[in-house]
């Protein structure tokens, strides 16, 4: 603890000044003013000293925590690097044989090792067609929450710091939203910008509506967290003293309230993350989400669907298995996160 | 009290206006429902003689006028994509839906309860622990793929139960039902686990949170020292109290079945509500979905007031602000 230290090297400094009397006192550089832990600090710089100390130490405390990290590391880096450590190119349709076919994964008869996971019905390979689905899903996902925190952490200052109409009718909306599933909300948005769109333009922008719906579907409860923060902050000492020295009311908000209310933020947001990609996840199986020609997980698991009751089951379990290994990862993460940055639980 | 139910639905109406606004932009401002009844040829006068039958021509609020007054008697517009009106389209489906709803909270509780109760009273008991992992894995794994491994292992592999739609269905009067034969029944299972599971998974931990926090209490200290049994203790004392938030998080957590039952009569082909929205968004089928939206806002809009009655009635200790508090 950076505390503890700058008190301890400051221990020493009135000791030798009364040993050695006023008179042979000479001026020494060391007594440095302690780091400023004022309003002024960014949140990089937080992080940075909570990674240092307790967060990594909780960190390094819970089994739970790390394997779920280890997991959800192995699986974002082999979304992130498909196009090179993927065994086949699921895109590439030149490389696809139909007398590939429904090959079945690695311990069952008629397997072979160039595919493990088996293939599907246009003999793709089963765990490159995930590496790449993940990519898609993962890409959705962050997007749609960083939408979604951006939304909700604008809204939640301004509310709670602005008070008053502003606070009371941003609120009333949140709370209609939050009377609706958010995943119906998704849905809805998803196709009213679908109807409203031209056809042709469907596949190559649907991506951007997808994390616009999911986004939308998540922002009142980050704006919520945020604007009950903001309430406290605001009536705190720093920003009384900022605003009598004329300090404007956007950089307050934004460079002394907001560092100051992000902690909660990054737990809803790894949880959200866990959402947004269930989300995303849920629209593609309804077939309202991502095209055949941008697959992610949940357009896998639905084409997989279609083979289940022919046997080959292996299509859409494996995509299915990885989505959930990816969802429980994040949540348990984000859960960690949760108790880590709350002193009160430990 | 009756201040505080007028107040209560006073403060609803504001909400179902909104969401009315929403349906009704969405019906007049997506789509061009002129171009697409007049066809290719048309001259500027039918075209203008549309325009006005339709009422389109109107100013703004009267259209929304004319909009609200519709939807209370019952017309939501044709369906663009089976052209049928929406209103009898949903009242044909609802049967389902209900059915398959009601079944799976049900299910749900009747489960979750005793689950919560279990791992709240032996809570480091093997048993709790493995329930408590599974509860995880039902909270993490999407409703869609818990339909797709229901029907794998029931369906496909055990050949049991039916994978798809609702099996014989009797009409009584304008209700139709699947429960009155043993095939209907059997085809109600499995989605009804499918919806049921994360609201089980979550009464469970709810109950279980909820039976820790009472079992600490004083009165249950002296229920003990009285030498009341085990069984009045925990059932008698602990669990009734554990009661209330438990049914005010499940009401409000009746949204979730209803967005949910989309997913699970999807994976089912069940003929429900929800199935229809999710056919009707595929293709743009702007009346079914405003619509929908209308229907599902009431119904939200109605539960949340009951819950809100509920609370008043059930525990007076609660004022307004203090409810509010509570429901996390």
């Amino acid at each position: 603890m950076s505390v503890g230290g700058a008190g301890a090297e400051g221990l020493p400094l009135p000791l030798r000044e009364g040993v050695g009397g006023r008179g042979s006192y000479t001026p020494d550089p060391s007594p440095q003013p302690p780091p400023s832990r004022g309003g002024g600090v960014f949140a990089a710089g937080r992080l940075a000293r909570a990674l240092d100390s307790d967060m990594l130490y909780s960190f390094r405390r819970s089994p739970v925590a790390m394997l779920s990290a280890a997991i959800a590391l192995i699986l974002v880096l082999s979304a992130a690097l498909a196009p090179w450590i993927a065994p086949h190119d699921p895109m590439d349709l030149a490389s696809l044989s139909l007398l590939d076919s429904f090959k079945p994964p690695v311990p069952m008869d008629g397997s072979d090792w160039s595919n493990i996971l088996g293939t599907d019905n246009q003999g793709r390979d089963v765990l490159s067609a995930i590496m790449y689905g993940m990519r898609i899903s993962l890409v959705v996902g962050f997007c749609s929450i960083i939408f979604a925190i951006f939304l909700g952490i604008g809204i939640g200052l301004l509310a709670g710091y602005a008070g008053g109409v502003m606070d009371a009718l941003l609120m009333r909306v949140a709370d209609v939203q939050l009377t609706f599933p958010a995943i119906l909300t998704a849905l809805l948005v998803d196709g009213v910008i679908g109807a409203a769109l031209p056809r042709t333009m469907h596949d190559e922008l649907q991506i951007q509506v997808m994390i616009f719906a999911i986004g939308i579907s998540l922002w009142p409860g980050i704006a919520r967290t945020v604007r009950g923060s903001t309430l406290v902050e605001r009536n705190k000492d720093y920003v009384m003293a900022a605003r009598v020295i004329g300090v404007r009311s956007w950089r307050i908000m934004l460079t002394h309230v907001l560092p100051n209310v992000i902690g909660p933020v990054l737990v809803i947001g790894t949880l959200g993350l866990g959402l947004a990609v269930l989300a995303e996840a849920t629209l593609s199986f309804l077939g309202v989400g991502l095209p055949p020609t941008q697959p992610s997980l949940g357009t896998l698991i639905r084409f997989g669907n279609d083979f289940l009751f022919s046997g080959q089951w292996w299509v859409t379990i494996f995509p299915g298995i990885a989505l959930v290994l990816l969802v429980l990862a994040i949540n348990l993460l984000g859960d960690w996160l949760r108790d880590a940055l709350n002193p009160r639980l430990r | 009290m009756l201040a505080y139910i007028l107040s209560r639905i006073l403060q609803a109406i504001p909400v179902l206006l909104v969401v009315g606004f929403i349906a009704f932009a969405m019906f007049a401002y997506i789509g061009d429902p002129v171009a697409s009844m007049l066809g290719q040829d048309y001259t500027e006068a039918q075209r203008v003689a549309l325009v006005h039958q339709l009422g389109l021509d109107q100013p703004f609020f009267v259209q929304y006028a004319h909009f609200l007054w519709a939807t209370l008697h019952g017309n939501f517009g044709i369906s663009y994509r089976l052209a049928q009106p929406v209103g009898s389209l949903i009242a044909e489906r609802l049967p389902a839906t209900v059915e398959l709803a009601v079944t799976a909270s049900v299910l749900a509780f009747v489960i979750g309860v005793p689950l919560g109760v279990y791992t709240g009273i032996y809570r480091n008991a093997f048993l709790s622990r493995v329930f408590m992992v599974v509860s995880l894995v039902g909270v993490s794994l999407p409703t869609f793929l818990l339909g797709i491994l229901l029907i794998l292992v029931f369906a496909v592999a055990l050949g049991w139960l039916p994978s798809f739609g609702r099996g014989p269905v009797v009409h009584l009067g304008w209700w139709s039902t699947g429960l009155t034969s043993w095939a209907g029944i059997k085809a109600l299972i499995l989605p009804a686990i499918t919806l049921g599971m994360f609201q089980m998974t979550l009464i469970m931990r709810l109950v279980r949170a909820e039976m820790l926090e009472v079992l600490r209490s004083d009165y249950i200290k002296f229920a003990r020292a009285r030498g009341l049994t085990a069984r009045a203790i925990n059932f008698g004392h602990a669990l009734r109290n554990t009661m209330v938030p438990v049914i005010t998080i499940v009401g409000l957590q009746f949204g979730g079945i209803v967005a949910f039952s989309l997913v699970t009569e999807t994976v089912f082909q069940w003929p429900g509500v929800g199935l229809l929205l999710a056919q009707s968004i595929a293709v743009a089928d702007i009346p079914v979905m405003s619509a929908y939206l209308l229907l599902v806002s009431l119904l939200l809009v109605t539960i949340n007031l009951v819950v809100d009655l509920l609370y008043y009635v059930i525990d007076p200790r609660l004022r307004v602000d203090r409810g509010a508090a509570r429901v996390r």
